[in-house]
């Protein structure tokens, strides 16, 4: 991996913790990688499909009904949208 | 026996003010809430006026994330429930929730939040429809929203029976303390739908004053020169307690209501039956619920619409249920100044109905400038009157024909 697919990755990363936390009304630094969406951020299945949402329409990308079901933590957001990215 | 219920909270989000003193005040001071709404214009509909909510802050009944998951129907009933806890100064524990209840309904809905999500529909696909439509805009959740915020685990349900709607949540509510369901209900009505398609609908039917040159005037209940209703929006909710529980805590108490009666008109999808006869049927239940002479009765709160039809007919009907009483019986038409609050003017009027009896005082008529001998009642037009009262009625009448009136009595 170059240094500089590296830079855009966190890049990612970050954008999409910028998203999650708006979205939730939480601080960044609440939203760890980590973080469940429903234990640790308190989000209900409503709100986490607003979220889907919400990442959906900034990344311009789209999830399929499988990834919605086992995306729990904020990395599984991440991890999802550099995937789409991607490819 | 029935078990006796009392008026000890009263919350109040209407196009006259925030909370049940800036309202009050602004009834006795005979403003109107009616202001130019360019979004009507815009749209090309030909009323271009409502009597709108001001002041609101939504921010203060729950956090933005929530805020964001309620149409504003439920911001406003929210925001009255709340208001009208504080005004009871009841606070519920565990065992006292399991006896408390809500009976919240609207007339239509969240619209706003239907109309936005039918645009997302439209214009970007299904996939982006939000999750929060349902749960945001059907008639229920403020009924629920409101459940969850003040742990109410008793009886929860929505009536909906369009302009007389608050009236009902109010009479229903009571037969659950009554017949002992219940030692505690909030109940009352929210509306919130000044959407340019549903006032477009309004004024299809010729329902509204176009009086788009002087919105303060337009609402004019039982003058001569009226021509339709002025739309509005807001909440009212009171708090209805078993007597001997609001007695024993000390709690104010505003008044007691003591009849209720509900009758449908079976004649016409919006016209009321020649003569008001649905209407008179439903004045008479709610003083046969109550053992109440019409004799009695002191004041009556309209449901002086100002629209041609239904103040010539309630007229009619006042003058069939109070024969040789009438022109004893001081009337008043609140909607001159909230305009017509739809799903929530029934509660609305029932809590200034309460507030009358808990002060004495009667809020004016406004507009009220050429009475039409078609409605020749005692009308308070000139200001706030002191009266001696022991039993108010108010009237409530919505479309379908429905109708549900509410007789109070001093306590």
């Amino acid at each position: 991996m170059s240094k500089h697919e590296i830079a855009s990755e966190d890049k990612i990363a970050a954008r999409v913790i910028e998203t999650i936390a708006a979205q939730l009304e939480l601080s960044r630094k609440e939203v760890q990688p980590e973080a469940t969406f429903t234990e640790d951020l308190k989000a209900d299945s409503l709100a986490v499909m607003e979220l889907l949402l919400a990442l959906e329409d900034t990344f311009d990308v789209q999830a399929s009904d499988e990834e919605i079901d086992q995306m729990r933590t904020v990395q599984d957001a991440v991890q999802f949208v550099e995937r789409q990215l991607a490819s | 026996m029935k078990r006796r219920v009392a008026i000890t909270g009263i919350g109040l989000v209407t196009p006259l003010g925030v909370g049940l003193e800036a309202t009050w005040r602004a009834l006795l001071e005979g403003r109107s809430g009616a202001v130019s709404v360019p979004a009507l214009a815009e749209a090309g509909v030909a009323t271009t006026f409502a009597a709108r909510v001001r002041g609101f802050d939504e921010s203060r009944f729950a956090s933005k994330r929530e805020l964001r998951t309620m149409d504003p129907f439920i911001h406003f009933a929210l925001g009255a429930a709340v208001l009208a806890n504080e005004d009871a100064g009841l606070e519920l524990d565990e065992a006292g929730g399991l006896r408390a209840g809500a009976y919240l309904g609207t007339g239509f809905g969240g619209l706003l939040t239907i109309e936005a999500q039918h645009e997302v529909l439209l214009e970007r696909g299904a996939r982006r429809v939000s999750p929060y439509l349902i749960p945001a805009s059907i008639a229920n959740l403020a009924a629920g929203q409101v459940s969850i915020r003040l742990g109410l685990k008793g009886p929860n349900l929505s009536p909906v029976s369009a302009c007389a709607t608050g009236a009902h949540a109010v009479g229903e509510a009571a037969r659950c303390i009554q017949y002992g369901d219940a030692d505690v209900m909030f109940a009352g009505g929210s509306e919130a739908s000044l959407t340019p398609l549903c006032v477009a609908g309004f004024s299809a039917m010729k329902a509204l004053s176009r009086r788009n040159d002087d919105p303060a005037g337009a609402s004019r209940p039982f003058d001569r020169g009226r021509d339709g209703f002025v739309m509005g929006e807001g909440a009212g909710v009171v708090v209805l307690e078993e007597m001997a529980r609001a007695k024993a805590r000390g709690a104010r108490i505003y008044c007691e209501l003591v009849g209720y009666g509900r009758t449908a008109d079976a004649h016409h999808i919006t016209a009321p039956a020649p003569g008001g006869e649905g209407a008179a049927r439903c004045m008479r239940a709610a003083l046969d619920d109550a053992r109440v002479d019409s004799e009695q009765v002191g004041h009556v709160n309209a449901h002086g619409t100002s629209t041609r039809f239904n103040d010539a007919f309630e007229t009619q009907a006042m003058h069939s249920v109070f024969g040789r009483h009438s022109a004893a019986v001081m009337v008043t038409a609140n909607k001159s100044m909230f305009g017509h609050l739809l799903g929530a003017a029934g509660s609305v009027e029932a809590a200034i109905s309460a507030q009358t009896l808990a002060t004495g005082i009667i809020p004016p008529t406004i507009n009220l400038e050429d009475p039409d001998p078609d409605c020749d009642l005692t009308i308070v037009k000139e200001g706030p009157q002191e009266e001696h009262l022991e039993y108010v009625l108010s009237n409530s009448f919505g479309f379908g024909g429905t109708n549900a009136c509410l007789l109070f009595r001093r306590v």
